[in-house]
Parts: structure tokens; C-alpha cells; sequence
């Protein structure tokens, strides 16, 4: 079969366990596909030699009742993979290699997938475009030079591009959603607590999360349904009961009130995405849902609340790389010279730059100023969702104010950059669950994406709409191929 | 410096200042694991070889609380008087050290696991009060070597991430003296609670000591110098002893005292400065967002209270109110959890006024000289209570009990079977004794005659002679009463 590639995970699945396709004709396909695609630039880290020899070992004692048998996929590179190096896109830790798993990944592995390589990302998830990373920009396969989004831009342009049938990210602000969008995939930013943090390099502990990106709403239910589970190496994963996502995936959303938020209309907002919204309104109608004007007031506070909150725990959370226990280290004449040699050299201008934001608004005299007083517009921020939520069961909104840019139009410019956040980054303070799913074209033949917001530990609910309102939009990537050698 | 009215007090010309000590006491908590880590916590171990990932902060570990710990602090807080907070938080103390893999430590600042309470002092001159301002859980940072090679420094993590108290004193204590009772007590309840072992020698119990002065009568407290990490209670008392008089000297010279934190140097017997309030560490404190809050219910709280010991304060008072033991034996008796233990199993069996004083008296004479603890002696509470029962129902004379006593410190030996194997037993047979002093009598016949006319003193040489004889066994009250008769 020459398009196994072209077909989604759950295809592939089925093809697999109908023993259409072996795990190496499907493995194969992907290895060839990406090794050709290195203009993409979507990895960091292959593994290939192993994930061929992983799905010999499948197909010579296949377990068909996994939910993901002898699957290959490539994984965002924040994710500690045991034995495989793991760089969080960042020379500080070019040379590092875990000897322990992330639990989501492991959680992948558990139900028969194979792992095929790191897939690039901005520099500890610190980035909307994938241009910080140390490993160079990825290419999004929609458009030469245009940027794929991030910082899961590897995952959004692997996956796109069909280089893995799927795929993980991480969303502290926007991560998975906005690539999703910018390269016309599904993304879903799980609720904060569903899929554990442990073996994942922290950027922001109280905003990051794992989840699924995929080519469906159906894949993503699947892979969701894998990924999240309770883990006590991780104090803030919650143990409530998970739905078997894919399995109780419905198009049936007739009745469902679904919110539309006054305050995301922003200024100078693009047409196109104005009109984006309206007509993502009326697919939600054709699906019998109800539309339900909402008000969430503090909005417009969220991106400011965003870059004090993240930067502060990540100037904490990057302190453990001092050169002394693993990692780059710079020699230097003593131990405060080491420690500043090694992170100036180590880190990346966009990380730098985020370590000192946060190091400030922590320093005694600002700390009340900025992180506290953060930390209670966090809290209205949260309130606003709990008081929509009286009234809605979801709320749809662009999932960003612009389609995918051009590699470097947006370097020199930090705070357009950080706009690109506005929708998502909401969801992030809240905790909750949001998707982003590709809803159409804008003037350039660029996709665009509507997000679903909502409840937390609502994520079926939200899956059942995107999967409603996916079959209504129809939607269908241009991939020309145009990088392939 | 003048002693008056047990004041500590230092003099300078016609000025006489106050000393005003606050501790930060750090106890290791007794357990099996680190606070946030599965590792081992047992001390001493090959470098490096109790560090688990989460301890040496590799990329996406993440802290989980070891609820033992959690229920060590409580139960310390509860021993201490002290409100039991049901919400404490723990934050992120930031500051970079080759010994502090994170790059923070996990601590409580705001909201501590204990709020305020106390610890009762037995002074000469009375009790005396101190307050406790808080108690919160840390962990300890590793250990840096700097002094195993000429160049570099080396890094041991088996200390990385073991749970500390930090106990923080009010301003409360004002001089060297009460620091040692102070240091003693926190101890002591501690080791009775089982959740600190307070070993000075291996680091389980320090403490950063807080130093101002003020002049006698004023109300408002000097500038304050905090000196850091003092591991024993002796050192502890040198420093504020010099800290106080440098203070002093400052002042009578027309200087201010600068806020700063200073080291002490035990071999050189001074505290100099380490870093001025200027320089001060900048930690960026913030609740560490991998930890949610810490909550515990009344429940939890109240089956830690039923779990509680009876604690040194209330065994002092048992002691003295049901053995009639005096305050200052019920003190004695009472400092220490294996000592009380080691008192109240003798008496199980045996007298109590016997047993507090040969407890007191030559069994802690025969420790001190061997430097041994209780717990290490030779002789076992249940072989001490035979000894005794053995002078009590008459079988062997005080005397002969401190011969049997030394063969027993020279090892745990029955003292029935020495008393059988010497032939130590008391001879209280009057047929033996009346023998015994008629042979006296008759020896001693010019003696027993200036007895009858009126020397009475010779009675005693007479008792002297009948014991000699009978090689120290005689039983003394027989041979009063028979000699007596006789004479």
C-alpha cells in the first residue's frame, strides 16, 4: 500500500488488527516518508533503526486488543523517552539522556505503539513559532518558509505532513492549539490535572499539560483516551473518572449550549477570522446546537496575567539547569562563572529573556505587584469560565487572531509574537479543556482553526462537538508535497 | 559581666545590657524516606548512593510529600503547645548552589504546617516560658567537599531532599544558660515524640542563633545579627557569649550594629561577618505550583493527638505527684526518653526511693566515667530492680550492693548469681550473728568492760569488728539489736 501514510490512526489501527498491515509496512512507510521529508526539518532526534526492530518484534507476537498495536510515532521532545536523548529543543541539554519515561509516553508504549523519534520544538516550549529552537526552524508543510506554529511545531508539521500518524505535544499557553491551527490539524489541551507532568520537562508546572495532536477529531479522541490517566509521581494529576474517549465519541450534540464569547472580539481582528468565527456559529447551529451569547470580563487580562505567571515559574523551573548534574556545561574559573557561562551559552535569547521577566516579578518589591496581584486576576479570570459555565456547556472561539506567518516576520517583535496566545492562553489559566480543530482557508489557502472551550474534565463533551462540527466543515489540507526529495 | 539574681547580664562602665537570643532550630524528622523522594535517609552511607532522580532534580521529576513527614511535624507541633494549621503551603526558596540540585528549596513561608506555641524551661531560679513562633517542613540541601581535592569541590546528595523542621523561637531567651535548657527540652520532646533523634554529631539537630542587645530596662530590641548553622550547644553558648560582648563593645564605642548574618569560627572562638543585609539573598519565594497545598482534617490531626506520649512535663508531674520524687529528681529522671523508660521499668518491680537513687546516684557516676548513655549501659533496667530487691528484702547490705553493682557494670550479669557465687549474702541468722558477737565480745574483753562502765561510744567500734568478721555480710540492724543485748 503506497498511501499507508495518508490513512489516520484509526485506519491504521484497523488495518493493523485486521492484519492488512503489518506493524513494519506501516512503520516502514512513516520511516521512508520522514526520511524524506528532512527539509521539514520536524526532527530532532530520529529513531528509526529501533523502531523498525520494535515493530518486527510486534509483528512476530502481535497483541491486537492494545489500543494503539504496533502504531510508530514520533513525540514532542519535551517528553524524557528512556535511552533516547531528549533536548527540549535546547543546547543546555543536547547531550542529555533520561533513564526513566515519561508517564504518557510510557502510557503510549503500554498500549503497543512505537517510538520513531523527537520531534523539534521551540526552546522549552518558550515560543509561538518553533523559531527559538536551538535545532533551527520547522518547516510548516503547508507553505515553504511559513512558520508551523509552536511550540509543538514539530508535532503540528509531523503530523501534517504525515510523518507520524499522530502525535503529543504540550500547551502551557496555547502550544498544542496554535500549531494545530497554523497547519490544519486537531489539537486538544486536556484539563489541567487529566495527563500527569512527570518525565515531562517542566516550562510553567501550573499551566503545562500533555495532549493528543492528530489528522481527526476521532484520532485525538483515541489517543486522549490512552494518554490520560491518574499518576501519583504527579501531585497536582486528579483521579477522576475518565471516559473512554473514543469509544463515547458522538456527533449527536443536538441541544448543547454552546457560548460565544463578546469579550474575543478584539481589536483590528482580521476579517477573515471574524468571518471564520460567524461561520463556525452556524456549523454549530446545523448541528443542533444552541448559540448562546456569553460575557468573559477579564479577558483582556489574561495574556498580561500569562507572561508574569509563566515566566515565574519557569525562571524556577530552569534553575536546575546550572551545568554541575548533566547537560552543556561551559568551564569556567569558579562556580558562579561556570553557572553564568553555562546558561548564557546554554540557553537561547527568547529563554533568557523569559528567565529574567520571571526572576523580576518575583524580586521583593515586585512580587506583590506583579506575581500576586497575577495570581488573583487569575483567579477572576477562572471565575468568568465558572459563571459561563452556569449558563453554556461550551464556548467556541478562533482558536487564533491570524493564520500561520512567515518564518522570521515575528522574531524581532516578542510582544506581537506573544499576541498570537490571546485566544488560548485563557484556557490555560482556567485549567480547562480546549480543542482546536481546522474550520477553513483564509485569502493565502492558509488553514484556520475554531477552539473549543470547556468544563473541566468536560473533554468529551468537547471531542463530541469538534467530531460534529468537523463532519459539517469538511475540511481539506493542501499538502503539495512540495518538500519531499 | 556580673551574675545578678541569676540575670545574665553584661556590664560596661555604668551600663548594664540584656541579651536577647531567638533560635531557628532545623531537626532532621525522623524517617524512612526523603520528604519529596523514596531514598533512603540513613546517615552515613557511601557518597552519592542515596539520590533518587527527583533528589537530584533531573528534567520532569516532581516532588510528592511523604505523609510520614507530614505526620512528624504535626505531632512535634503538638508536643510544642502549638496550633496545628489545617492549610500550610510549600513554596520555592530560589537561590543557586552546587549542593542544591533544584535550584530552590521546598519550603513553607507563609503558611507554616504549626503556628504558635511554647516550651517550658527548668531553671534554677523557677520555670521559665518561651514562645515558639512557628514550625515548618524543608528539605536539607546536600553537602559540598571542598576539602578533598586542591581544586575542585565535590558533591555529595544523600542529604539532598531529607525533611527538616525548622523551629523558629520568639525572641524569648536571654542568655547562654537558657539556650542549653532550651536546646535540651526541644530535644528531649522530640526524642520522647520519636521524630527527631537530636544527634548534634551528625547534623540532625543545628541551629541558626539570632543575637541582640539592649540596655537593661529598655523595651525596644537592638539590631539583631543572625548566626548561621552552630552545631552544638557548647559552640552555641561561645558564640552568643562573644556575638553579645562584640555588640556591646560597638555600642559603648559610640557604633551601630549592622544587620547581618555571621559565621562562627569554633577554632578561633569569634562570629564574623558573612554577608551584610545588603547582599542578602534575594529568594524569590512563590508556592511551588508542583505541590498543591497541604491539607489535613480535624481527624487526621486527632489521631496524631491520641498517638501522642506522655511528654517530660507531664511525667514530671506524674513523678512527683505519685513517687513523691523531688523536683529535682523528677527532672533528672525525666530529660531524657530512655532514661525515664530505663527508671520506670526498675520500678516496675522495685522500690521507688531505692531505685531514683541508685539511678541517680551510682548508676549515672558508673555511665559518666565510661561515657556511656543509657541506652548503652551495661547494666539492664531488669537486673538493677533484682539488685535492689535484693537490698530491700535484706539479702545483701547496702555496702555489698555497690560491690555486686561494680561486677555488673563490667557486664549484664544476674545479681542473684553474683551474690550466690561471692557468698555476698547478708548473714541475718541471730543463731550465726549472736556466735559471731560473743566471739567479738570475748575478744575484745578490756573494751567490753569500759563499754559497760560507760564508753559508750564503743558501741560503733564494736558494730565495726562484728562486721569485719563476718567480711562485710553481717546484717547491720541484727547486730545493732543483738550487740545490744549482749553488751
Amino acid at each position: 500500500m503506497s498511501d499507508i501514510t495518508k490513512q489516520s490512526l484509526s485506519d491504521l489501527v484497523e488495518n493493523i488488527k485486521s492484519k492488512k498491515l503489518s506493524s513494519s509496512e506501516v512503520t516502514k512507510a512513516f520511516v521512508e516518508r520522514s526520511e524524506k521529508s528532512k527539509e521539514l526539518n520536524t526532527y530532532i532526534t530520529e529513531d528509526y533503526e529501533n523502531a523498525l526492530v520494535k515493530a518486527k518484534k510486534f509483528d512476530e507476537k502481535p497483541n491486537y486488543h492494545q489500543k494503539l498495536p504496533g502504531i510508530p510515532i514520533a513525540v514532542k521532545d519535551l517528553f524524557c523517552t528512556k535511552d533516547l536523548r531528549t533536548t527540549a529543543g535546547s543546547k543546555i541539554l543536547n547531550n542529555f539522556v533520561p533513564t526513566y519515561e515519561s508517564t504518557v509516553t510510557q502510557n503510549i508504549w503500554n498500549e503497543g505503539a512505537i517510538l520513531m523519534g523527537k520531534l523539534n520544538c521551540d526552546e522549552f516550549a518558550m515560543g509561538s513559532s518553533n523559531e527559538t529552537s536551538f535545532f533551527g526552524n520547522v518547516q510548516n508543510p503547508i507553505d515553504k518558509n511559513l512558520v508551523p506554529g509552536g511550540s509543538s511545531g514539530g508535532s503540528s508539521s509531523a503530523v501534517s505532513a504525515q510523518l507520524t500518524p499522530i502525535t503529543i505535544g504540550t500547551d502551557t499557553g496555547g502550544s498544542i492549539r496554535q500549531p494545530a491551527s497554523f497547519t490544519g490539524t486537531v489539537g486538544l489541551k486536556p484539563t489541567y490535572g487529566s495527563c500527569s507532568r512527570y518525565g515531562i520537562v517542566a516550562f510553567a508546572s501550573s499551566l503545562d499539560q500533555a495532549g493528543p495532536m492528530a489528522q481527526n477529531v476521532k484520532d485525538c479522541a483515541l489517543l486522549q483516551e490512552v494518554i490520560s490517566t491518574y499518576d501519583e509521581k504527579d501531585s497536582t494529576s486528579i483521579d477522576f473518572k475518565r471516559n473512554e474517549y473514543s469509544k463515547e465519541l458522538t456527533k449527536n450534540i443536538k441541544g448543547k449550549k454552546i457560548g460565544i464569547p463578546k469579550e474575543y472580539r478584539i481589536d483590528n481582528m482580521p476579517k477573515e477570522i471574524e468571518d471564520l468565527w460567524k461561520k463556525g456559529v452556524e456549523y454549530a447551529k446545523d448541528c443542533g446546537a444552541e448559540i448562546i451569547d456569553i460575557s468573559l470580563p477579564h479577558t483582556n487580562y489574561a495574556l498580561p496575567t500569562y507572561y508574569i505567571v509563566a515566566p515565574a515559574e519557569a525562571s524556577s523551573n530552569l534553575a536546575r539547569y546550572d551545568g554541575v548534574k548533566y547537560g552543556f556545561r561551559a568551564e569556567g574559573e569558579n562556580l558562579i562563572d561556570m553557572y553564568e557561562k553555562t546558561r548564557s551559552e546554554g540557553f537561547g535569547a527568547e529563554v533568557q529573556r523569559r528567565i529574567m521577566i520571571g526572576t523580576y516579578v518575583l524580586s521583593s518589591g515586585y512580587y506583590d505587584a506583579y506575581y500576586l496581584k497575577a495570581q488573583k486576576v487569575r483567579k477572576l479570570i477562572k471565575n468568568d469560565f465558572d459563571e459561563a459555565y452556569k449558563k453554556v456547556d461550551a464556548i467556541l472561539t478562533p482558536s487564533t487572531p491570524s493564520s500561520a506567518f512567515k518564518i522570521g516576520e515575528k522574531t524581532n517583535d516578542p510582544v506581537s509574537m506573544y499576541l498570537n496566545d490571546i485566544f488560548t492562553v485563557p484556557v490555560n489559566l482556567a485549567g480547562l479543556p480546549g480543542i482546536s480543530i481546522p474550520a477553513g482557508h483564509d485569502s493565502k489557502g492558509y488553514p484556520l482553526g475554531l477552539q473549543i472551550i470547556g468544563k473541566a474534565f468536560d473533554e468529551q463533551n468537547i471531542l463530541n462537538i469538534a467530531y460534529a462540527m468537523e463532519e459539517k466543515i469538511n475540511f481539506k489540507n493542501n499538502i503539495t508535497d512540495w518538500w519531499l526529495k | 559581666m556580673s551574675e545578678n539574681n541569676n540575670e545574665y547580664l553584661i556590664n560596661r562602665h555604668d551600663n548594664q545590657y540584656e541579651v536577647i537570643i531567638g533560635l531557628e532550630v532545623h531537626a532532621q524528622v525522623t524517617s524512612q524516606s526523603k520528604l519529596f523522594s523514596t531514598s533512603s535517609t540513613k546517615f552515613g552511607g557511601e557518597p552519592n548512593t542515596q539520590v533518587s532522580l527527583v533528589d537530584a532534580a533531573f528534567p520532569g521529576m516532581l516532588p510528592v510529600i511523604n505523609e510520614y513527614c507530614v505526620k512528624q511535624a504535626i505531632k512535634t507541633g503538638i508536643g510544642l503547645k502549638a496550633k496545628i494549621n489545617k492549610r500550610s503551603v510549600f513554596d520555592r526558596k530560589n537561590y543557586f548552589y552546587a549542593d542544591l540540585p533544584q535550584g530552590y528549596q521546598i519550603s513553607q513561608f507563609k503558611d507554616p504546617i504549626v503556628g504558635e506555641g511554647k516550651v517550658i524551661l527548668d531553671m534554677p531560679n523557677g520555670q521559665k516560658e518561651v514562645g515558639i513562633e512557628r514550625l515548618h517542613l524543608e528539605q536539607d540541601a546536600g553537602k559540598s567537599i571542598h576539602d578533598l581535592d586542591p581544586k575542585n569541590t565535590f558533591v555529595d546528595l544523600n542529604r539532598s531532599g531529607v525533611a527538616l523542621m525548622e523551629i523558629v523561637s520568639k525572641p524569648d531567651l536571654r542568655s547562654p544558660d537558657e539556650v542549653n535548657a532550651y536546646i535540651k527540652k526541644l530535644r528531649s520532646i522530640m526524642r520522647y515524640l520519636g521524630t527527631c533523634d537530636g544527634n548534634m554529631q551528625e547534623g540532625s539537630l543545628r541551629a541558626d542563633v539570632n543575637v541582640s542587645v539592649r540596655k537593661k530596662g529598655s523595651k525596644e530590641f537592638g539590631t539583631r545579627c543572625e548566626i548561621k548553622n552552630v552545631n552544638s550547644i557548647k559552640f552555641m553558648q561561645m558564640a552568643i557569649e562573644y556575638e553579645a560582648n562584640r555588640q556591646v563593645d560597638l555600642i559603648e564605642d559610640g557604633q551601630t550594629i549592622d544587620q547581618e548574618t555571621r559565621l562562627f569560627d569554633t577554632k578561633k572562638n569569634e562570629t564574623r561577618s558573612m554577608r551584610s543585609k545588603e547582599d542578602a539573598h534575594d529568594y524569590r519565594y512563590f508556592p511551588d505550583p508542583d505541590l498543591l497545598p497541604l491539607e489535613v482534617s480535624d481527624d487526621f490531626i486527632e489521631t496524631l493527638k491520641s498517638e501522642i506520649p506522655e511528654l517530660p512535663d507531664e511525667k514530671k508531674k506524674r513523678f512527683i505527684e505519685k513517687f513523691k520524687l523531688s523536683p529535682y529528681e523528677a527532672n533528672i529522671l525525666v530529660s531524657d526518653i530512655e532514661t525515664s523508660n530505663y527508671f520506670e521499668n526498675v520500678i516496675k518491680k522495685s522500690d521507688v526511693k531505692l531505685a531514683t537513687n541508685w539511678i541517680i546516684g551510682e548508676l549515672f557516676a558508673a555511665l559518666n566515667e565510661k561515657n556511656l548513655e543509657i541506652s548503652e549501659s551495661p547494666i539492664s533496667a531488669g537486673n538493677l530492680s533484682k539488685l535492689i530487691n535484693l537490698i530491700k528484702d535484706g539479702t545483701i547490705s547496702g555496702k555489698i550492693a555497690k560491690t555486686v553493682f561494680e561486677q555488673m557494670m563490667k557486664g549484664d550479669k544476674d545479681p542473684k548469681k553474683i551474690v550466690e557465687e561471692k557468698g555476698l549474702k547478708q548473714e541475718s541468722d541471730p543463731k550465726a550473728l549472736k556466735a559471731l558477737i560473743d566471739k567479738v565480745i570475748d575478744d575484745n574483753r578490756e573494751k567490753a568492760v569500759e563499754y559497760k562502765s560507760g564508753k559508750v561510744k564503743l558501741f560503733g567500734f564494736f558494730v565495726g569488728q562484728v562486721m569485719k568478721v563476718s567480711g562485710g555480710k553481717a546484717n547491720p540492724q541484727l547486730v545493732n539489736e543483738i550487740l545490744k543485748k549482749k553488751l
